[in-house]
């Protein structure tokens, strides 16, 4: 039994959370905000320079060109892209495309959750999609889609609809269940990023605002938000791991397992959003503060393939009403 | 990441939960709380002890088995499973053995812990006072120096001391330096609480049990062997192990695993009178005890490979106790009109409104949390 990262994990998400930083400043995820609209492909930041990390094909198998990891290997590095906001559809591409994909040269979004949202749909050039209960690949020019805003606009939301025939099944029921939930696992994980991320953020301004002649941490009010933020996040994270491990290795209640790990990732990171902003006061609540980037990404994932409440009902059909699966 | 148990790990847990299966009164014992009731859990502790499943991860002359923390990990699960007692040599075996171990002379060990081990002297904590709760070093009940005895002489109360009408020992701090700091001038006393000089007078708690005492001291005396550690380094000493009262010692996760267990079984049988919001608060009830189950994981590997429980503690000191307080809350409203009946739920529900509040209240924790491990200012 040995629950913690290697040493190997670890240094793996330190390069790409240093790639992150120096690729993904925020004036680059403004930058992306201003092109919500455009419907032409648009340049990701970061994106070719994790490529050549091997970060997007690392769940990919050797033999098809990947890094051969799996989830649990790629879970520190997926919450580091978390921590930076990196926009794109990294988890779709890495997590739930990357184990199906044969071809390294496309670039991939995914529509699995209860709702036909797909970020960046426009910008990529497949979509995994579930049709029935088959897993399927989307050509994008085989896929209708229409523009959506979402609340965070460097997502560039689309939804997504197809017609008959368009989507090429490459799994069944199994594989299908399987990709949704290595993506749920994913957006746990840079929820999990962006929560800390979060937190950061605000002890490092609440040290410094001064208000009544002291500064605004020292008041009880507001350190015990933050705290019950540290606590969320503290026990979070474990879910998250252990659901890397599921996804993984258990086959049975995998599902369950990653149901948990989004439901307390998603309610981390609302938690870290609304204190937060809270604890910020009137300068995070103006649009040139950077907070709202991390924010908002935060509101759009936990939301994202199943809210909290969602993933609840999910894992209560099998715990309460003792169902097969997930 | 490895989350398989080795062989040898899986044959202590058959061993146990076979033991357990064995065991284990099919009645619920009496209330540990009361004197009838303490009786019955002290005749069970020796039953344990003579498996040598009371203190499995002591040394084996001490009376354990030399286990590692995974090895404890797995008895404390397969323990709460099986519905076992109460354990009411708690205060002794986990809170004051581990500074015992840390900070004990070799003849206090010997003479303590076998004892402890057995159940034969049992052990209640003297931190509160009446002045001195959430403020723990205000404390002032005192030691003063006693030269011609060769020992020291102690005054004043400690009040809210759990099971102390019924403990024969009792371990805690008094200051014997009046003219030092507030945290400098404690030091940590090893008492027994039969000596002249010490009268132990028990109170009702919320549930009505006589779990509560106040012990006065006037001028009972002890000799120099009673004090744990340096004189004036009782602060220190207690703070060093303050984290196994709010950690996992304490409460292991297998305690609210089985807690959930349990409410989903209630659930189960109420079903019919429940609410969407109730299943709702009840898997978040479930998920939260898996959460906790998880994160001590990561903290025993952090703990089998040498560290220290720290300040860390305090987070799980948080969750642990407001998810007792859930649960239970999860439990009346499942229960409906019978949760106003005075039963096992009832009781239960309000021993988790306790968590909250001993060894040290949340909002100390939340203060700990901001000061300690996110860098807030005092």
């Amino acid at each position: 039994m040995r629950f913690a990262w290697t040493e190997v994990q670890e240094s793996f998400a330190a390069a790409v959370g240093a790639v992150c930083a120096r690729e993904c400043p925020p004036e680059r995820l403004r930058a992306l905000w201003d092109a919500a609209e455009t419907a032409q492909p648009v340049e990701l930041p970061g994106w070719a320079a994790l490529a050549d990390q091997g970060l997007l094909d690392a769940l990919a198998p050797t033999e098809h060109g990947g890094l051969g990891l799996d989830a649990v290997d790629v879970i520190p590095a997926a919450v580091a892209t978390g921590r930076a906001a990196l926009p794109g559809p990294f988890v779709e591409h890495a997590f739930v495309a990357g184990p199906v994909l044969a071809d390294r040269g496309v670039r991939a979004s995914a529509a699995l959750g209860p709702a036909p949202f797909a970020a960046h749909a426009a910008d990529v050039d497949v979509l995994v999609v579930g049709a029935g209960d088959r897993l399927c690949l989307l050509d994008r020019a085989g896929a209708r889609l229409e523009r959506c805003r979402s609340v965070d606009r460097s997502r560039r939301l689309a939804r997504v609809r197809w017609d008959p025939g368009a989507p090429r099944p490459v799994g069944g029921p199994a594989e299908l269940a399987a990709a949704f939930d290595r993506g749920i696992v994913g957006f746990a994980a840079q929820l999990l990023g962006l929560a800390e991320a979060m937190l950061e953020r605000t002890c490092e301004y609440v040290r410094e605002r001064h208000q009544f002649g002291v500064p605004v941490g020292s008041f009880q009010a507001v350190k015990h938000k933050l705290a019950d933020v540290r606590v969320a996040i503290e026990f979070a994270a474990p879910l998250v791991a252990r659901a890397g491990w599921a996804v993984t290795h258990d086959g049975e209640r995998a599902g369950v397992w990653a149901s948990m790990a989004k439901a307390a990732a998603a309610d981390a990171a609302e938690l870290a959003a609304r204190h937060a902003l809270q604890c910020h006061g009137a300068i995070g609540y103006s649009w040139e503060h950077d907070l709202h980037l991390w924010m908002k990404r935060a509101w759009a994932l936990s939301r994202a393939w199943g809210d909290a409440a969602w993933h609840r009902e999910r894992v209560a059909r099998v715990v309460l009403d003792g169902e097969d699966g997930p | 990441m490895d989350l398989t148990w080795s062989p040898r790990e899986e044959a202590f847990r058959s061993e146990v939960r076979e033991w357990l299966a064995r065991n284990v009164p099919a009645e619920p014992l009496p209330s540990g709380d009361t004197r009838e009731g303490f009786a019955a859990h002290l005749e069970w502790e020796r039953r344990l002890h003579e498996a040598h499943l009371s203190v499995v991860s002591w040394p084996v002359r001490y009376g354990g088995r030399d286990a590692g923390p995974w090895e404890w990990l797995i008895f404390e699960e397969e323990y709460h499973r099986a519905g076992a007692p109460q354990r009411v040599t708690q205060n002794g075996i986990f809170l004051l053995a581990p500074a015992l171990f840390e900070f004990g002379t070799p003849a206090q060990q010997d003479r303590y812990l076998p004892p402890m081990a057995s159940g034969a002297e049992t052990w209640c904590q003297g931190w509160s006072e009446p002045e001195a709760g959430s403020d723990l070093a205000a404390i002032r009940a005192r030691a003063v120096r006693d030269e011609a005895g060769g020992g020291w002489r102690l005054f004043g109360q400690k009040t809210w001391t759990t099971r102390g009408a019924f403990c024969t020992h009792l371990f805690g701090l008094f200051r014997t330096d009046p003219t030092a700091g507030r945290h400098r001038g404690l030091t940590y006393f090893l008492v027994p609480l039969g000596i002249d000089g010490v009268t132990v007078r028990g109170f009702g708690r919320l549930d009505g049990d006589e779990g509560f005492a106040d012990v006065f001291f006037d001028g009972a005396f002890v000799t120099d062997d009673a004090v744990l550690g340096e004189v004036g380094e009782g602060w220190r000493i207690a703070m060093a192990t303050a984290s196994s009262e709010r950690g996992l010692t304490l409460r292991s996760p297998g305690r609210f695993l089985a807690a959930a267990t349990r409410l989903v079984e209630l659930w189960r049988r109420r079903r019919g009178d429940a609410g969407p919001a109730t299943r709702d608060a009840l898997v978040r009830a479930v998920i939260a005890a898996e959460a906790y189950a998880a994160q001590t994981l990561a903290v025993v590997t952090r703990s089998a490979a040498g560290a220290r429980p720290g300040v860390e503690a305090s987070l799980a000191k948080v969750f642990w106790s407001e998810l007792d307080v859930v649960i239970h809350e999860v439990a009346r409203d499942l229960l409906g009109p019978e949760a106003e009946l005075d039963d096992v739920w009832a009781r239960g529900h309000q021993f988790a409104l306790a968590g909250p509040i001993y060894a040290g209240t949340n909002e100390i924790q939340r203060n700990v949390i901001a000061e300690r491990l996110l860098g807030l200012p005092r």
